[in-house]
């Protein structure tokens, strides 16, 4: 794009979905940049009026002021339910549900394999920050073994309450699911590469392919008592090694 | 004109709400209601709707959630064990102002109780039942037909009032066949542009939401709405229905099943000759307050008659036993049943003939 008064090149402006105004997350805290990656994929696929954000109870449960889109709050891990409500009656809209671990995997967990099970078509968006950033750090069903978290002081014990549970692999023992991969957005690369799976799974659903899943591994320094810079460094110490990146579906439609 | 049909009271409740235009339908099975989720599950693939057995009732409350969100007409249905997980939902649905129809075909409790019918969900149904200060519009139909009238009805009311309405029957009016005129639809048309989720095209974004932290009384302001709602609905919506209690000397009041049972007494007891009447509220809530205050006017003595230790009750001493009230002396009896048993129509008669001697 060229700026017609002078001849400078834009190369970086905001999202036209990402509504400029303060947010109150942390300094470090991973849900912005998601937001921003969102954002991104929802201007490039220009659905900006056809999308329905559903934000969960957590953190981002005030996500829907940050995304210019139309915006519904959903119960504690009822998300992909509400989600199925609203794409049942909306076929042609873009239902987008953004969860974080205590609401996707362990509050709501019915709800989540059994919508990735129904095949709904809708888009998941997991972002596991390993902790309850928005009760204080408790311990999350995905808090790493010997995590100290305001609810295991001692570190998680998985002889106690088990091991951390691995979202996409379990979504990958379902039939239905056509697009699942695991993100994170500790790095530029890593940005990158979570960048071109937000757009994915929400193209899929404007192709009609199908349920899509992405998990992003997403800092919480607040939660985690770390520095952002330190918790960008957990994210590939601890969490990556437990939570492999990568592709673990990807379907492509016959007819696309 | 419609043709009379005979049909089974929960089926009824099903083609009731596709005549009122309810095309999404989310619900879990679950004993006396079954043959609702059945005949949805036949019926709305047919013409254009969605039926979707959930994971579960908390799944089917936020499904409705969704597709009330959406803009469409919804309706979940149920018993006593699978409306307790659904109060979260409807909580959420009150604070959002959302409207739906929540079907409660109550059975016997506490707990896993039995699969008879019951009276038993009554302060549930009335006094909102999940967290937060709200109500929901409660229906007590009392036969086939009104299942069906009322059902049309709720869907009306809910979409007038963006809320929820419950339709509170019992296993047996559901289990029941009668006879009945199918209603016709009301024809009343809602404009839900203003609020539903609809992509936010040439327009600003729509949010539903019931989440208001700040600025701070922005949650208070939120429940004045709300209970000035609550006021013009208990001024406009109250309805009842009374049976031979113009002369009345002793006035039963029953709703649903029980007030069947009731008309029954009042029967054998005029045969004798004495003056029986029966005050059958229709809306639990709003419940009939004023009505029955003035029908207890020249009343010696009220029986309230239910399947449940006695729920309604508390409603009818508030109405009669206000201070300023001239029925306030008017002796309250109670005849009740539980865990599923229905009051006896002999036992009802024997009680009033006492009050004679
Ligand atoms: C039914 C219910 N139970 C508990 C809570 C309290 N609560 C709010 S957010 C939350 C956990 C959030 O953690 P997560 O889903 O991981 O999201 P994050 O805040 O880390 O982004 C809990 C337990 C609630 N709001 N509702
Ligand atoms: S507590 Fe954690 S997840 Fe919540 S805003 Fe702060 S950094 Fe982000």
């Amino acid at each position: 794009m060229r700026n017609e008064d002078a001849d400078v090149k834009l190369v970086y402006s905001m999202p036209e979905s990402l509504v400029d105004r303060p947010n109150h997350y942390c300094p470090g805290c991973g849900h912005g940049i998601i937001h921003k990656l969102l954002t991104q994929a929802i201007d490039e696929l220009e659905i900006r009026e056809k999308t329905i954000f559903i934000a969960p109870v957590g953190c981002s449960v005030l996500a829907y002021f940050y995304i210019d889109v139309d915006g519904c709050e959903a119960a504690h891990g009822r998300a992909p339910a509400v989600a199925t409500g609203l794409k049942r009656v909306h076929k042609d809209k873009v239902i987008i549900s953004y969860q974080g671990d205590g609401d996707l995997l362990a509050i709501g967990t019915a709800e989540t394999i059994h919508a990735a099970n129904r095949g709904e078509n809708i888009t998941v968006i997991f972002v596991n920050n390993a902790i309850y950033g928005m009760t204080g750090g408790q311990m999350a069903p995905t808090s790493l073994a010997s995590q100290k978290t305001k609810t295991s002081p001692y570190g998680r014990d998985p002889a106690d309450v088990g091991q951390p549970i691995r979202a996409c692999e379990l979504l990958n023992t379902l039939e239905a699911p056509v697009f699942i991969e695991r993100c994170a957005v500790n790095n530029v690369k890593n940005i990158l590469k979570t960048r071109k799976a937000i757009k994915k799974v929400v193209q899929n659903q404007v192709l009609n392919i199908g349920y899509s899943f992405v998990e992003i591994l997403s800092m919480c320094p607040t939660g985690w008592g770390m520095t952002p810079q330190r918790a960008v460094e957990w994210i590939d110490e601890a969490m990556i090694p437990y939570y492999p990146l990568g592709n673990f579906r990807k379907k492509e439609s016959d007819h696309v | 004109m419609a043709e009379t049909v005979l049909m089974k009271g929960n089926e009824v409740i099903g083609e009731a709400a596709i005549i009122a235009g309810c095309r999404y339908y989310f619900a879990y099975p679950i004993t006396p209601q079954n043959e609702i989720p059945a005949y949805m599950a036949l019926r709305l693939p047919r013409i254009g709707g969605t039926f979707l057995q959930a994971e579960s009732e908390l799944a089917a409350i936020n499904m409705v959630f969704g597709a009330s969100a959406a803009g469409a007409r919804v309706m979940t249905s149920s018993a006593s064990p699978g409306i307790s997980l659904k109060q979260e939902g409807i909580s959420y649905l009150s604070g959002a102002e959302l409207p739906a129809v929540v079907v409660n075909m109550v059975r016997g409790g506490p707990g896993l109780g039995n699969i008879a019918g019951s009276q038993g969900d009554y302060f549930q149904a009335t006094r909102g039942g999940g967290h937060g200060d709200y109500r929901t519009i409660v229906l007590a139909p009392a036969s086939v037909q009104e299942l069906a009238d009322l059902t049309v009805e709720a869907f009306d009311l809910a979409d007038q009032y963006r809320m929820v309405v419950v339709l509170l029957g019992d296993g047996y009016l559901g289990q029941m066949s009668e006879s009945l005129k199918l209603p016709e639809p009301s024809g009343k048309e809602f404009d839900k542009s203003s609020w539903a989720l609809t992509g936010a095209s040439g327009r600003a974004p729509h949010i539903v939401y019931s989440l208001r932290l700040s600025p701070e009384p922005a949650l208070e302001e939120v429940n004045l709405r709300l209970q000035a709602k609550y006021r013009e609905i208990e001024k406009n919506e109250v309805r009842f229905d009374t049976y031979r209690s113009k002369d009345a000397e002793y006035l039963l009041v029953g709703f649903g099943t029980s007030a069947r049972i009731c008309k029954a007494a009042v029967n054998i007891l005029r045969r004798e000759g004495i003056k029986a009447g029966l005050f059958r509220p229709i809306t639990l809530w709003p419940f009939p307050s004023l009505a029955i205050e003035r029908a207890a006017g020249s009343i010696k003595k009220v029986l309230a008659v239910e399947m449940n230790a006695g729920q309604m009750l508390e409603d009818i001493r508030l109405a009669l036993w206000t201070s300023t009230s001239s029925s306030r002396n008017v002796v309250i009896d109670f005849c009740g049943r539980t865990g599923g048993m229905i009051p006896d129509v002999d036992e009802i008669v024997e009680r009033v003939r006492n009050y004679e001697k």
